[in-house]
């Protein structure tokens, strides 16, 4: 009898030796004279069990994990059992997934990514077909209806957006989706692309039907070469099932960034689409009157784009029904950094991040205390443990001077140097700025300085008011997100641990 | 070795984005990927091409962090120093890693076998530090994958 085994193609679980993993058991089992079926699938998102291999048996799939290439002559020859010490049972009863509402990732880590069949034969494609049984306006009034708020940061409602460009004559609308998701601590875009990627097509073909757009672009950052390739590979698919083409009347096509993080801010993103340098538009007009070639264009996020079909699948309601305040549905949270079980954690709003860190991620991987967190990536605020019960919901952490971003949770335990992290903002900002405008461009490069001299003891009191100052200016006087959110860190950072930005530094001293 | 310039396959890639609009960086990953950089001599036959200037073509070359004017080692190794991987101790790791090979950040060795570039996150944040060597991505890096990585670049 033929033993189905299945090993993540996830470039997470890659990075710790998956290949390996999946061609030792293929030589290994050919040597013992086993018949096995390898089937690679995406990641289930528990990091820290990575690579963790799945066994098909009567009783369901059982999971072993860290699988090294090493292990698999022992987990042949004992025939998987579940006396194995890498045996973890039932992947589903594993507290970190079951304490989980899985809607976006439902099928990520359970099927091979790239066989339609598969995706049809756990849910996929009822999107699409309940989209076309009410009609464009209709799909729109459901999206609306289900609260759904962009996952990439800014938490607008992608009910109205698609309204406003199904509101807008033109001879040609366009959809662009996000996926350069550059946000240290982040890795859903990356996870649901390489697992479950005819989820974002269908997505993106419910968006066009919606709307009135017959093109879609995914432009997917060059740090994903993985994501690229399976998304490519997808896209063939597609066309070849019809579910993209001329009879869908919707075609996608992926395009590779070239390693520039304004590029995640949406009109920096369409530029740089046109073939141009990624520099941010002012706003007016909107993307969703004038966006990719000046024609309108819904921009969402990947993750906006794959909660859309089970909105529709399932109905707005079941979806709204989720969540907090004005937060509704689920959130992929990406538990990262220098934590115990990091990973992705789906989970309706409302959660405190002190569940999140200490419950759901286990701690510090280090074993210390956890000192800080920052939530939202480089441009997200800096907590410490006094602001642990606060819940996780958009307006919640702008209440607290901090963001949710694209739900990026990397923790750092009580070796972490603040004043450093807080000159790390400010020094990425001055990397990555586009150049448009001067807070931003001049501003980051000063504020880097001005920190330098407060580590260096240099006229602390001084120097911090002029940091304050400067991340006014920022905050207030850029044109995009990048200028005008890395205050966040470097204000939260001097606010929440004043002391690390007023003490003499023994090991810089000692270097 | 990337092959030196040729105009005629530069031609060919041009021909192969004919009619796609916005195709100035697709076209810009070919030629880097045929010539391991985007050589001066393409900036004004893709100007050309697209009706561009030559100052535009230029801009956008510069403007992004993926595109060389000259080419790198032979491998290259892309280490994150974003947030996550900070947390991780991913700096002091990429240290060793620069002392080891006697490289700077994006210094290549004199014998050409290895550039080490810095990268702003690779999204392997729950398995940090993280890596990226010849494309392929290495997570939960520690003195063995220094091992490993000094192996793979011979």
């Amino acid at each position: 009898m033929t033993t189905k085994i299945f090993v993540p193609c996830d470039a997470a679980a890659r990075a710790v030796g998956a290949d390996k993993v999946a061609a030792a058991l293929v030589s290994e089992a050919k040597r013992l004279g086993r018949a096995v079926e390898i089937v690679r699938t995406g990641s289930r998102g528990l990091f820290w069990l990575e690579p963790m291999i799945e066994v098909q048996t009567p009783a369901g799939r059982i999971a072993f994990g860290p699988v090294k290439a090493k292990d698999v002559t022992d987990l042949l020859t004992s025939d998987f059992s579940a006396g194995h010490r890498l045996h973890l049972g039932r992947p589903e009863e594993l507290p970190f997934l079951k304490r989980q509402t899985r809607i976006n990732f439902a099928r990520c880590g359970i099927i091979d990514p790239l066989s339609l069949a598969g995706y049809r034969a756990h849910g996929g494609g009822r999107g699409i077909e309940r989209a076309r049984s009410l009609g464009a306006a209709g799909t729109v009034e459901e999206v609306t209806k289900s609260g759904l708020r962009g996952r990439g940061g800014a938490g607008f409602p992608t009910g109205i957006k698609w309204k406003t460009v199904a509101d807008t004559a033109a001879d040609q609308k366009y959809i662009v989706c996000n996926a350069d998701e550059g946000d240290s601590g982040t890795f859903a875009d990356r996870m649901i692309m390489e697992g479950d990627p005819f989820l974002l097509i269908e997505g993106m073909a419910i968006a066009g039907f919606a709307v009135g757009a017959t093109k879609g672009y995914v432009y997917i950052r060059s740090e994903y070469p993985d994501a690229i390739r399976t998304m490519e590979r997808a896209v063939v698919l597609a066309e070849a099932d019809g579910m993209l083409g001329p009879e869908a009347g919707f075609d996608i096509e992926i395009r590779e960034g070239a390693g520039a993080y304004v590029c995640g801010e949406e009109t920096s993103l369409l530029e740089s689409l046109e073939g141009k340098r990624g520099q941010v538009r002012a706003k007016p007009p909107l993307p969703a009157h004038k966006g990719l070639f000046g024609k309108p264009t819904v921009i969402n996020n990947v993750l906006s784009l794959v909660t859309v079909p089970a909105v529709l699948a399932d109905g707005a309601k079941h979806y709204a029904d989720l969540g907090m305040g004005r937060s509704r549905g689920t959130m992929p949270i990406q538990l990262a950094g220098n934590i115990k079980h990091g990973g992705l954690f789906e989970a309706p709003f409302g959660m405190t991040l002190g569940e999140l860190v200490d419950d759901i991620g286990g701690g510090t991987h280090s074993g210390r205390p956890v000192r800080a967190v920052q939530v939202g990536g480089p441009l997200g605020a800096y907590f410490p443990r006094g602001l642990f019960d606060t819940p996780f919901d958009y307006e919640a952490f702008a209440a607290r001077d901090g963001l949710i971003g694209h739900a990026g949770v990397v923790v750092f335990d009580d070796t972490v140097d603040m004043a450093r992290q807080a000159r790390f903002a400010m020094e990425f900002c001055a990397i990555e700025s586009c150049g448009k405008c001067t807070p931003c461009r001049i501003g980051s490069t000063r504020g880097m300085e001005t920190i330098d001299k407060i580590i260096r003891g240099e006229r602390t009191e001084a120097n911090l008011a002029i940091v304050t100052d400067l991340c006014q200016t920022m905050k207030f006087g850029s044109l995009c997100a990048l200028g005008g959110f890395t205050p966040y860190p470097v204000l939260s950072a001097i606010k929440h641990f004043p002391e690390d930005f007023n003490r003499p530094r023994l090991a810089a001293a000692a270097e | 070795m990337s092959p030196a310039w040729d105009e005629a396959r530069a031609q060919d890639i041009l021909r192969r984005h004919s009619g796609r609009k916005g195709a100035l960086l697709p076209i810009l990953h070919d030629i880097q990927a045929e010539f391991g950089c985007v050589p001066a001599p393409a900036i004004p036959v893709i100007a050309h091409t697209l009706n561009l200037t030559r100052a535009e073509v230029h801009g956008v070359v510069s403007f992004y962090h993926d595109f060389r004017e000259k080419p790198a080692g032979r491998h290259v190794l892309k280490l994150c120093r974003a947030e996550a991987c900070q947390s991780m101790n991913g700096e002091a790791f990429a240290q060793q890693v620069l002392e080891r090979f006697d490289l700077d950040w994006g210094g290549t060795t004199p014998d050409g076998r290895l550039t080490i570039e810095p990268i702003y996150c690779l999204g392997l944040c729950a398995s940090s530090p993280s890596a990226m060597l010849d494309g392929q991505p290495m997570a939960r890096l520690d003195q063995d994958s220094l091992d490993e990585i000094a192996r793979e670049v011979g």
